[in-house]
């Protein structure tokens, strides 16, 4: 595609659209890419990377990451930082899937071991964790015992059983946003979610067994402080997010905006996807305190899927987690709203940061991280496609113009309806299992969307990343078995 | 039916453009259209439960808005996956309201042909338009 005549190379990773580039900007945007990556971006990213910054209250730029691509309000891979005091909130810099987020678990396990018996592993991991349309989790949970839950996130795990102490330590924000509070959410949020945790979905949402092989090292000191030390190591990666409770949170604010945006607070925008208030006004607050809801509910989410994959792995290697060493990398949030603090011409300034499909990267010695990622700075999970695998990668500190923040995942470059044209379900199946790839789906058309052809050179996102100061590759990890919703 | 998903709007989630002779007809369309988002066979759904749902909304795309909300909403809360067999619309000083009857069943991984989970529907290029004695929306799903 042809790209904007106003986009400027201000180095080989940065690009940016001028404040003329469309009416009401606020700031420039920023696109952070190759000039191959750009190439493949589509005229909406720039579009609506443009619309965001047009948003009241917006700090130095409007960013779109390496992996960005079309989305709906921010574009997928949207940043944007704003002035508590004079900016908004906007559901639709976060997504409907609040805290959409990666975990990462280790074992001692290699891939010599893991691989003889991957077929009973991912059958028992598909019926252990609910993937597909509707599915509901294990966990048996009233509304009133929901309300705890979305309170106190992985927090609440651990009392009930579900979790250990160093897995909140692993956890972005210890697995709890403080001032959650649930009576900012609808009864309909709660009766569409309570009954869904520990599900992983569906669309992009998977739980893979991979393999760290040692040519796919880039940094060893740095996986071993990671807890990569074995070769061909076994690792287990999942994604998913508050499901159909934080879908709803969304929805609720996005209509309740609607109703104020512009009659009681003046604000207009390109896009009504983009519906704000200011993050100080009554609704701005009520909508924070809601999101941070299902950003907890997204933590619970992932931390019962993790005891039941521990079960699992357990019940078939008739080892403990513990003697298996299932212990946590990271768990990293991609669809939130943060107040955080961070440096704006020489003053340290909280500000809110949106991220929309872009993942938190802090570097070494910052506040925040467990003592044991001090040295190496936190752990970055980037999602790949299921044939191509993924990546760990480390924050690092020239990553503060983004505010601490890189790519969350390959792009999509794609349609689902273009890549179900292009491949079928059952024959992709087959194909990966030719490759070494064992996969239970609960959807054949779903898996052929997610094909890896649908989506970005993961190789080449991860190495932009890295060029553009963003974050470290670490390691790249191979699946051998994948679960898909 | 009288809806056509398209494939280039939202690289990543679902669009389509639903259409009807009138409005009623283009909100039945894209029910339709949602349900065959989830449900490879939507003909397989059988009538087995019934509800009537009624909205009100000062625009009429964000009345199609709330309505394919609602359909969603079921779909988590209930496990329903739901025709729309009836709506009506009513145009009023300052906004429209709507009475639809929605029957469907509980959704079944062994029967229906389960798809895409659907999160919600999104404002991105929403739009409700009458041309040329067509009532046409296009809506993106995200997925």
């Amino acid at each position: 595609m042809s790209l904007p005549p106003q986009l400027r190379k201000i180095s080989d990773t940065v690009w940016e659209l001028p404040v003329g580039y469309k009416e009401g900007m606020r700031v420039p945007a920023r696109i952070i890419a190759s000039e191959s990556l750009l190439g493949g971006m589509e005229a909406g990213v720039f579009d609506q990377a443009a619309n965001v910054a047009c948003l009241p209250g917006i700090i130095n730029y409007s960013y779109c990451m390496p992996d960005g691509h079309w989305g709906y309000g921010f574009p997928i891979g949207g940043v944007a930082a704003f002035d508590p005091t004079t900016g908004v909130i906007s559901p639709g810099g976060i997504g409907f899937d609040i805290n959409c987020g990666m975990r990462l678990c280790l074992t001692t396990l290699t891939e010599e071991e893991v691989r003889p018996r991957i077929h009973e592993l991912v059958d028992q991991l598909f019926f252990a964790v609910p993937t597909g349309v509707g599915c509901t989790g294990f966990v048996r949970c009233s509304q009133s015992k929901f309300r705890r839950v979305i309170e106190n996130g992985s927090r609440w795990c651990l009392e009930n059983g579900l979790a250990t102490p160093e897995d909140l330590e692993m956890t972005e924000e210890g697995g709890c946003f403080e001032g959650a509070d649930a009576d900012a959410c609808s009864d309909k949020a709660i009766e569409r979610g309570f009954d869904q945790i520990g599900t992983l979905g569906s669309g992009n949402h998977y739980c893979e067994i991979q393999v760290a092989r040692p040519e796919n090292i880039f940094d060893a000191a740095t996986a071993r402080a990671f807890g990569i030390t074995t070769p061909n190591q076994v690792v287990i990666m999942f994604h998913c997010g508050s499901r159909g409770f934080g879908h709803q949170v969304a929805t609720d604010y996005l209509q309740s905006f609607l109703k104020v945006m512009t009659t009681r607070y003046g604000i207009k925008l390109h896009d009504r996807e983009l519906a704000c208030a200011p993050f100080r006004s009554p609704e701005g607050q009520s909508y924070f305190a809601a999101m941070k809801c299902a950003a907890n509910m997204g933590f619970a989410n992932r931390q019962v899927i993790l005891h039941r994959i521990r079960e699992v792995f357990s019940r078939l290697f008739h080892r403990s987690p513990e003697d298996l060493g299932m212990h946590m990398v990271y768990d990293v949030a991609h669809n939130t709203a943060k107040l955080e603090k961070h440096l704006i011409d020489g003053e340290l300034r909280e500000l809110l940061v949106h991220r929309k499909g872009a993942t938190r990267s802090f570097g070494p010695g910052m506040p925040g991280l467990p003592d044991c990622y001090r040295e190496t700075g936190q752990p970055v999970i980037i999602g790949g496609s299921m044939e191509t695998g993924s990546y760990l990668l480390a924050g690092m500190a020239s990553a503060a113009p983004t505010f601490y923040t890189t790519a969350h995942g390959s792009g999509r470059t794609m349609s689902r309806h273009q890549a179900k044209k292009m491949v079928k379900g059952r024959t992709l199946l087959g194909e990966m299992e030719q490759r070494g790839i064992y996969v239970r789906t609960a959807s054949y058309g779903g898996l052929a969307e997610e094909a890896g052809l649908a989506y970005k050179d993961i190789d080449l996102v991860a190495r932009v990343t890295e060029e553009a100061g963003l974050s470290r590759r670490v390691a790249k990890l191979v699946p051998i078995g994948n679960i898909k919703g | 039916m009288a809806f056509r998903f398209l494939e280039d709007i939202a690289t990543a989630d679902v669009a389509f453009e639903a259409f009807g002779g009138t409005r009623e007809e283009l909100f039945i369309s894209a029910a339709a259209a949602l349900l065959r988002t989830m449900a490879a066979a939507p003909e397989r759904v059988e009538r087995r439960q019934e509800l009537t749902i009624r909205l009100e909304n000062q625009e009429l795309d964000l009345l199609l808005w709330s309505f394919l909300q609602e359909l969603i909403f079921y779909k988590d809360a209930r496990r329903l996956l739901l025709h729309a067999d009836t709506v009506r619309i009513e145009e009023r000083e300052g906004g429209f309201s709507l009475e639809s009857t929605l029957s469907g069943e509980q959704l079944s991984t062994d029967r229906h042909r389960l798809l895409v989970d659907v999160k919600a529907v999104t404002l991105h290029r929403l739009q409700v338009v009458y041309k040329d004695t067509i009532w046409k929306a296009v809506v993106v799903l995200d997925v």
